[in-house]
């Protein structure tokens, strides 16, 4: 198995963790990993992204345009920016929820996501949209968008790791006490509703 | 040996235990910062670690650990080696007895710098020779056998990853802890013929050196961090590329898609393998550089050419092939290479997206250095003013709405700039703003420079009890030490008051009236003047609740986020909104609304 995923967001969102546990994921499946993401600055929300490459015959790190097998998108504009990274037929998930930049609110523009959302609609024919707000509401923490994103990553088959890898990520690189609300997280795309 | 998912900072981290390193110290800055923490973290029995006050204090234990014939690892990033340049420039006429290796690591871009500075440069300026990994797993073996370069050939030894090698993940085979090797150091030795650089060692060493460089070249030439890859089905005749660091990676990727043309992988970049070149060269009739920073292969090559009478032309940043800075992607490579080989990349095809948000980071949610930048804006407002910034979290204070960093240029340098514009200008308020970890690292000097010539001006250490944008390590004013000692803090009041200054407040910039009234009374005392702003960071204190807006108080007029930016705060329905996930219940917010709509939250304490 070959698989490039892009992981991108706002600083802030919980991009590292997220692609960490599907590195975790991998390595427990001897899947040969390499990643690379921001660090510093950018951190203090700005855009942020993750390369992981998974399978054998790897030299970089990092994703060329048109690579990409899943794009994780955790905000909307933001997968939109790196769109130029998906390959013909590749599968993007993504938040339904905008973050708006401070620039904005300054300036007094409003900033939404459905432009950008349609623009997606339009060119990705494997799209799966989470509807963040209900999912943060039901899960009831502020703080998971990065399980709920990859549990819904999952769900698309396009990650290429059963949930169950997912689920011993977590408890072997997240404190305990965080368990049951990060697998409930992680499980809510893949609940009937 | 065993399997392990690590930073190319970690490998190295770990590269140096196994390779029995007995002292590790540095200063953080992004992207060296984890190679020291994971010492730290990792650290087997006898390794002494630290951060160092500054990079040039670091690199004096270096010497100093060397001299006692210990293995020393000192790390820092590229801007970090400016700081270290003196004794590493001296150390490296003294030669070294335990090996140094002195991690600098490199940050095209730049992502996190203010210079996009090559410490290959650095390399061939100070003598000391540089190995340049390309991926986490080649800086693990590189960083062992630096140790054994270094004390065969008595100098210190550069490693220099980027960004993209420091900060990228791989699965890597690394060694048990049982199968690390012990390195007991001897002990310290007088021999003042060895250890006291005079003019006259000077001279006699500088001739050992350049002599040792030119047969280290000749040496290098057979090392495998240098090696010459062939060609096969070559997509040209030829034509060949030559590669260093992260772009040799975006090089071999470029060959499996484009074409195996052979590629000079360039690993030890000085002492320049230059019989390697030579060999590679002749063969070519155009080579092209693939390097991040500055062109240090592509003028290497240049010289081999003309050094051997060669024709090969040598593309590269020189002749615009490739981009004079910024970092490399794979994309640029591919296109590079392609365009080399006459077959320019087809343009992709997507219609333009619509407008997309614009991010430069910001200042966190509830982050007290807000409330501190706004608290002196509102002091001095109409008033004649240079607010001087400085490097680290802080700088953003120069975003909008605060725009309250006029200056910034270097670590300590605001101290500076501030005393000297007020020479210039008596009659202008000047303030210098420095965070505690950056007071310790760099601002001591300039506090004892204006008290003692005569300065007038205020210093703001912004006092958030943490190195922040690095990643939270501790410092003189911390009261702990990377080694998890607590210890008794550096008193930045009572260092100020040492030194001579007789106004110093400590104030809680989250109470916005008292902090204000601080700025005032210090702007009217005389003289050097300090105010330090107090509290946590806010990813080391817990939240103290999050605030709402009331949207049967809010009247609309945007005040709160005109005035304050916090990313929390936006407008939505002629409203303001706070965000629950990134709010932190600083209140400032609340203390600035008209109306009183904003509630919940308090200081931290
Ligand atoms: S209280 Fe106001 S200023 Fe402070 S973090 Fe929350 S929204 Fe931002
Ligand atoms: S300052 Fe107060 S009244 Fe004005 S927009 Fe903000 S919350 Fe509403």
């Amino acid at each position: 198995m070959r698989k490039n995923i892009i992981l991108c967001g706002v600083g802030g969102q919980g991009t590292v963790l997220a692609s960490r546990l599907i590195s975790a994921a991998a390595m427990a499946r001897n899947i040969p990993v390499l990643s690379a993401e921001t660090i510093g600055m950018a951190q203090r929300g700005g855009s942020v992204f993750s390369h992981l490459r998974m399978g054998e015959g790897i030299y970089s790190p990092m994703i060329a345009r048109g690579e990409a097998d899943l794009l994780l998108g955790f905000e909307p504009g933001e997968a939109v920016r790196l769109l130029p990274f998906l390959r013909p037929g590749g599968q993007v998930v993504v938040s339904s929820r905008p973050v708006t930049p401070v620039m904005t609110a300054l300036s007094g523009e409003e900033y939404r996501a459905e432009p950008m959302l349609d623009y997606l609609k339009a060119r990705v024919p494997s799209l799966l949209v989470v509807d963040a707000e209900s999912a943060l509401r039901e899960v009831g923490s502020p703080r998971v968008l990065n399980l709920i994103l990859l549990g819904a990553a999952l769900k698309s088959g396009a990650l290429g790791l059963e949930e169950a890898d997912l689920q011993s990520a977590i408890r072997r690189l997240i404190p305990e006490k965080f368990h049951e609300l990060n697998l409930r997280a992680l499980h809510w795309a893949s609940e009937e509703r | 040996m065993h399997t392990a998912f690590l930073m190319g900072n970690e490998a190295i981290a770990l590269g140096a235990l196994a390779a029995g390193v007995n002292l590790v110290c540095g200063y953080p800055g992004t992207p060296s910062t984890e190679v020291l923490e994971t010492v730290a973290k990792n650290r087997t029995d006898g390794v002494y670690v630290e951060w160092s006050v500054n990079e040039k204090t670091a690199m004096e234990l270096a010497a100093g650990a060397s001299y006692s014939g210990a293995r020393v690892l000192v790390t820092m990033k590229q801007m970090g080696l400016n700081v270290a340049a003196d004794p590493l420039m001296c150390l490296e006429y003294i030669g070294v007895k335990g090996g140094v290796v002195v991690l600098v690591a490199d940050d095209p871009g730049p992502i996190s710098s203010q210079t996009e500075q090559d410490t290959r440069h650095f390399a061939a300026f100070s003598k000391v020779p540089c190995f340049d990994p390309s991926s986490a797993a080649e800086a693990y073996a590189m960083v062992q056998e630096a140790f054994e370069f270094s004390e065969k050939y008595g100098t210190p030894v550069f490693l220099r990853p980027t960004t993209r090698v420091s900060h990228g993940y791989a699965a890597l085979e690394v060694k048990d802890p049982e199968e690390y090797t012990r390195h007991i150091p001897a002990g310290f030795e007088k021999d003042p013929g060895r250890w006291v650089i005079f003019p006259r060692l000077s001279f006699a060493n500088h001739r050992k050196i350049e002599e040792r460089n030119e047969a280290l070249s000749g040496l290098l030439s057979e090392n495998p961090f240098n090696r010459a890859l062939p060609g096969e089905n070559a997509p040209a005749p030829r034509k060949g590329l030559a590669a260093g660091g992260i772009s040799f990676t975006y090089a071999m990727e470029a060959r499996e898609k484009l074409g195996k043309l052979p590629l000079l992988k360039v690993g030890v970049p000085f002492p320049f393998p230059e019989k390697l070149a030579l060999s590679f060269l002749s063969e070519l009739d155009e080579v092209l550089c693939l390097e991040e920073l500055d062109p240090v292969i592509e003028r290497h090559l240049i010289y081999v050419c003309g050094k051997y009478g060669l024709k090969t032309r040598i593309l590269g940043k020189q002749t615009g092939h490739m981009p004079l800075s910024g970092e490399n992607t794979r994309d640029l490579v591919n296109d590079a290479v392609s365009a080399f080989l006459g077959t320019p990349r087809r343009e992709e095809t997507l219609p333009p997206p619509p407008p997309l948000p614009v991010r430069p980071p910001v200042l966190c949610g509830g982050c007290p250095h807000r409330a501190s930048f706004y608290a002196v804006k509102q002091a001095m407002k109409g008033r004649k003013t240079i607010f001087c910034g400085d490097i680290g979290c802080y700088t953003l204070g120069n975003a909008k709405p605060l725009e309250m960093v006029d200056t910034c240029l270097c670590m300590g340098a605001g101290l500076g700039i501030a005393q000297a514009v007020n020479h210039l200008e008596p009659d202008r308020s000047c303030f210098a703003f420095v965070g505690d970890s950056t007071f310790f690292a760099s601002a001591l000097p300039g506090v004892v420079n204006a008290v003692y010539n005569q300065a007038s001006f205020t210093l703001v250490v912004l006092d958030n009890s943490t190195t922040a944008m690095t990643g939270h390590q501790p410092h003189p004013g911390t009261g702990r030490t990377v080694m998890g000692q607590a210890v008794d803090k550096v008193s930045i009041e009572n260092v100020l008051r040492g030194i001579g200054l007789t106004f110093v407040e400590t104030v809680d910039p989250l109470n916005l009236p008292a902090a204000v009234d601080a700025v005032k009374r210090a702007d009217a005392a005389p003289g050097v003047k300090a105010i330090i702003f107090r509290s946590p960071c806010i990813a080391l204190s817990r939240p103290t609740g999050r605030a709402v807006v009331d949207p049967g108080k809010c009247i609309g007029c945007r005040k709160c986020i005109r005035e304050i930016g916090c990313p929390a705060l936006s407008f939505a329905d002629g409203k303001a909104v706070i965000d629950p996930g990134q709010c932190t219940g600083c209140s400032l917010c609340g203390q600035i609304c008209p109306t009183g709509a904003i509630s919940g939250g308090e200081p931290h304490a």
